[in-house]
């Protein structure tokens, strides 16, 4: 074993600085053990040592909030006594190296996030953002990622109902893969993770320990360069198999009385889990790692501390309800073994074969662990885009734009993953602006979405941050839901690069200035930096997880039109072409600053499609986002298999931006009485304009332009299949 | 004593994996490959001593569980 | 009707099963372990959807070997019913309760999307609140739904009347189309010579609500639960 010195320590990730706060919080040159104990509990992925100062402004508190950031994962009151618990957390990294069990190991770690509080999960989405389609990598990556995601959730069985697919150059080397669970549980029984109890057993289940994945945690707080690749061996494999032993076992546990504290051994492994739960106890741990489960013979005291192998929780159990956990674990033929003991001395203490390979005082190793205050400058505002010609005409450019890969369809993609498992989902991948599912035994069910627009926010990173919170809060909204809170997944480039600083403080600005407007506060979340590859960053991506409720399912409406229902514009459509896609497909350019978010009227506009939906008079609802107004129409019309009539644009506004831009707060909605939504409307304040009338198998527009649906649906449904099989 | 049983689909019947890697192949440059099978190998570490009853072992555990012999053939090698 | 279902370590359909079946019945099935070895007083037995120890050798291949599954044969046996459903119609191949094998999808891709069923024949105690030729719609959700047999086998399933339902499109025509796991002669479930035993690739009992986008999977609960009435 090598010596521990500097040296030693900046191969481990930690700075001089780092490494001298160490030495003096032991007081010796730590051991080998407590080496790597410091440098995984204060790597960027377990101490959000740069993001911390600016992850503390966010809003996190309501009264249906019950728990915010810093448990495992965020919990929500949703009515009827029951608790939504979700988080979203991102395996970009492992996903890049081993795109299949990267993004499996990914949906099986937020899978443990929730359960360990005691929530059945319900429903899994997923945000992935990928590079350049024209590269043979990009398409590796994806066939590997959607088989991972779908191998993954698939065989535990839990519908996997929403997400997000986007591409970009800008993550051809660092592809994402944010995954999100979203579980139930009765609001009254929620597991969290501080320990108690002098003397408690300290309980390890799950699978055995092997060496995969060794130093996972502070491979995801560095940057990729040519080496990566060769870094493999630390890729953990998932089994599903195990995790959905794991879910069952460990909720007939808690049906009894049995547990006192548990933790999912995530990141860092049997290191983190021990550390936070005697940490937020503040109580000690023994632990005697000769009765860790290994999978392989000679695993050294380091080895197993840092090991992240997958399907394996902590717990803390009460000493006289051992046997009963026991025989549950027994049962569904998972490893159960008694690993240490809760102790007075507010000390982690290990020991390995009659050695003490560590013994560290866990409040320093918490409360000293680093925390920077990095610089940051401001992202330049952009350029006014001034006026800029329509090269192609309305119905060519709505061809090209439903047929490019972020707006076709994704249906190949999700096709792949099993929606329906657990009988609940109500709105499926592709048949609303939320996916909803209903909870077993209620009429209540829970609207979910993934969003943000990474061009938006690298162009203006504070307005993109809160056009994603926006966007979520539309898309909730606009099934008929209340949205209640949010997970965000902070996805940026080297935190040491001011100018990404500065694009990571502006956006959480941005995001805390929409929570607070829409109500709808941050309750888990997740930071993913140093997304570079040889120098180079990936547009900031702060990927927001939305949650709504609605206290009856079958008042949910989808996004498919069909015959002869009039279409209503809710909101404002000014024109705004700057980071449209309309502007980076059909003239070729990524430029002018992103839409503005007026976030007073985002929360009017959707409070009022809300309670319209509420009331029964709507029969369908899509936002306007990507691609504006005629693409949201279209993708109505097409979810219905159904032509539409389109009234001219008002005279102010050129055509193309009218269709095209991508103004915030607008919703199309399809209806029965529009004169009776455009007077509500206008009696509340809220712009509405009737758009045209459903009929036929064409899609007509005021000038004579035609195109059959059937046509729209063709290209909108080209692009995976022929590029992937 | 080590048994390894080597699982292959029967003639006849369709081997879609093996059909994909065969394309791959060919889009990838290799010219000259003809039908591609793809099989599982099972190593299976056995107590027994005996090279013949270890393997009529083996061929037990093929036949009831290793192999499903409606799809699949399996042949048994004791190293 | 008194039904149970199996719970295999892996299975993940169970609950939805138990929804169908207490729809319509009006009470819920009985959970039985696979580790048990009695089946009492049982008129169905159900083997449900999921992937039973991971699908890890080959499909319902380690199920098929479970403690329970003695008294499901003689349950079988003796004239009982039996409903397989995707990992469970794979649990009944491969414990040669139903004949065939179930390969990996033609594709190579796991399929998760709503199909439509032809009702091959209704005269039996699960078809028989479906139309011959009816065709109803099915969410299916399988890697492993490619339905091989040699073709005598195939020939006799057919001559005997044993095909359940065919993959078709939704007017009733068996396509190559509407067959997207690449199953023989479109084949998605498959009768036992008693009709008694019935397994099928795709889940009707994941479309019993309206809310869930339809109740095209219902009459078969109906059906079996009328038939089967004590």
């Amino acid at each position: 074993m090598k010596d521990v010195n500097q040296a030693l320590a900046a191969e481990f990730g930690l700075s001089a600085d780092e490494y001298q706060r160490v030495l003096d919080i032991m007081g010796r040159t730590p051991s080998f053990t407590e080496l790597g104990v410091f440098s995984v509990m204060w790597s960027e992925h377990c101490s959000y040592k740069s993001s911390r100062v600016w992850l503390k402004t966010l809003p996190t508190k309501a009264p249906w909030v019950i728990h915010g950031p810093g448990e495992n994962a965020g919990v929500v009151d949703i009515g009827d006594g029951l608790a939504a618990i979700f988080k979203m957390e991102s395996h970009n990294h492992p996903s890049f190296i081993e795109p299949y069990q990267g993004a499996a190991t990914g949906v099986g770690g937020i899978l443990r996030d929730v359960f360990t509080m005691g929530a059945r999960p319900i429903a899994n989405l997923n945000a992935l953002r990928f590079g350049d389609p024209k590269l043979a990598r990009t398409k590796r990556i994806v066939d590997g990622v959607v088989r991972g995601v779908g191998g993954y959730g698939n065989c535990v069985g839990v519908p996997t109902v929403g997400g997000e697919v986007n591409f970009h150059p800008s993550y051809n080397g660092n592809p994402l893969v944010n995954a999100m669970t979203v579980g139930i549980a009765d609001k009254t029984k929620i597991f969290l993770s501080a320990a108690a109890g002098i003397g408690n057993p300290v309980v390890y289940v799950g699978s055995k320990t092997g060496r995969d994945g060794i130093h996972g945690a502070t491979m995801a707080s560095t940057e990729f360069d040519a080496d990566s690749e060769s870094k493999r061996p630390t890729v953990q494999v998932g089994d599903p198999f195990v995790e959905k032993l794991l879910i069952e076992a460990c909720l007939e546990l808690m049906a009894t009385d049995a547990i006192v504290a548990i933790q999912d051994m995530g990141a860092a492994g049997l290191t983190s889990s021990s550390v936070e739960m005697e940490g937020k106890g503040g109580v000690g741990i023994e632990l005697v790692l000769d009765h860790v489960p290994q999978r392989e013979p000679g695993m050294t005291a380091y080895e197993m501390m840092l090991s992240e192998s997958q399907e394996r929780m902590l717990m803390v159990l009460r000493p006289d309800r051992e046997d009963v956990a026991r025989a549950i674990f027994d049962k569904w033929d998972l490893d159960f073994a008694v690993i240490g003991h809760i102790t007075d001395t507010g000390r982690i203490i290990v020991r390995h074969k009659g050695v003490l390979e560590a013994d560290i005082p866990l409040d320093p190793l918490a409360d000293q662990a680093p925390l920077y205050h990095r610089p940051t400058t401001e992202t330049p505002a952009q350029a006014p885009l001034g006026s800029v010609p329509d090269p192609v005409g309305v119905m060519a450019a709505l061809f090209t734009l439903i047929g490019c890969p972020d707006l076709c369809s994704r249906a190949w993609v999700y096709d792949q993953y099993d929606s329906t498992v657990g009988g609940q989902t109500v709105k499926r991948p592709g048949g609303a602006d939320a996916a909803v599912v209903r909870i077993d035994g209620f009429r209540r069910a829970v609207a979910l979405t993934t969003d943000v627009t990474p061009r938006y926010v690298q162009a203006d990173p504070e307005m993109g941050g809160r056009q994603a919170v926006a966007e979520a809060f539309r898309n909730i909204s606009a099934v008929g839901a209340l949205p209640l809170a949010i997970t965000d997944n902070m996805n940026f480039g080297n935190p040491t690069k001011p100018e990404i600083m500065g694009q990571f403080a502006a956006a959480v600005r941005g995001i805390a200035s929409a929570c607070l407007a829409l109500d709808f506060p941050v309750v888990s979340g997740n930071v993913s930096l140093y997304n570079e590859t040889e120098g180079r960053g990936i547009l900031p991506t702060p990927a927001i997880g939305g949650l709504g409720v609605l206290e009856d399912a079958a008042h949910a409406v989808g996004l498919a039109a069909s015959a002869g229902q009039s279409l209503v514009l809710i909101g404002d459509i000014a024109g705004h072409l700057g980071q449209s896609l309309w502007l980076r497909e059909i003239a070729g350019r990524e430029e002018g600053p992103p839409p503005p978010v007026d976030l007073a009227a985002e929360r009017r506009h959707g409070d009022f499609v809300r309670s319209e939906i509420l009331a029964g008079r709507v029969a369908a609802c899509h936002d306007v986002a990507d691609g504006g107004l005629l693409v949201a129409i279209t993708e109505m019309l097409m979810g219905g298999r159904i032509g539409a009539t389109l009234a001219a644009p008002p005279d102010t506004v050129p055509a193309h931006a009218w269709w095209f831009g991508e103004d915030q707060a607008c919703y199309v909605l399809a209806v029965t009485d529009p004169s009776a939504t455009l007077a509500l409307a206008s009696a509340h304040g809220v712009p509405g304009r009737l758009l045209g009338q459903t009929s036929g198998q064409d899609l007509k527009m005021a000038d004579g332009a035609t195109m059959s649906v059937a046509a729209l649906i063709a290209e909108h449904e080209r692009f995976f299949p022929e590029w992937m099989d | 004593m080590k048994a390894v049983v080597t699982v292959m689909l029967k003639e006849g019947v369709l081997d879609p994996q093996g059909k994909a890697i065969g394309h791959a192949l060919g889009v990838l440059g290799f010219t000259g490959v003809g039908e591609v099978r793809v099989g599982k190998r099972i190593e299976l570490d056995l107590a027994e001593t005996d090279p013949e009853a270890a393997r009529k072992s083996a061929e037990d555990m093929g036949r009831s569980l290793l192999a499903n012999l409606v799809i699949e053939s399996f042949q048994v090698e004791i190293v | 009707m008194k039904a149970a279902i199996v719970v295999f370590p892996g299975i993940n359909r169970e609950r939805d099963m138990a929804i169908a079946l207490q729809l319509a019945t009006g009470h819920r099935p009985q959970m039985i372990w696979h580790k048990e070895t009695v089946l009492e007083g049982i008129d169905l037995v159900v083997l449900p959807g999921g992937f039973s120890s991971g699908d890890y050798l080959r499909c319902g291949a380690m199920a098929a070997h479970s403690p329970i599954m003695p008294a499901i044969h003689e349950h079988a046996r003796r004239g009982g019913h039996v409903l397989g459903v995707c990992n469970g119609f794979q649990i009944l191949t491969e414990a040669g309760m139903l004949p065939g094998a179930l390969l990996r999808n033609a594709g190579l891709r796991f399929l998760s999307m709503d199909c439509h069923l032809r009702v091959e024949r209704a005269d039996t105690d699960f078809a028989g609140h479906y139309q011959t030729g009816q065709v109803f719609r099915a969410p299916m959700a399988h890697g492993d739904g490619n339905y091989f047999a040699a073709s005598d086998t195939l020939d006799r399933l057919e001559g005997e009347g044993l095909v359940a339902f065919r993959y078709a499109s939704a007017s009733g025509e068996i396509t190559n189309a509407a067959n997207r796991n690449g199953s023989q002669r479109n084949i998605a479930g498959i009768y036992s010579p008693n009709l008694r035993v019935l397994g099928l690739m795709p889940h009707p009992e994941d479309l019993v609500d309206p809310l869930m986008g339809g109740i095209d999977g219902k009459p078969l609960f109906d059906g079996l639960a009328a038939a089967l009435a004590a």
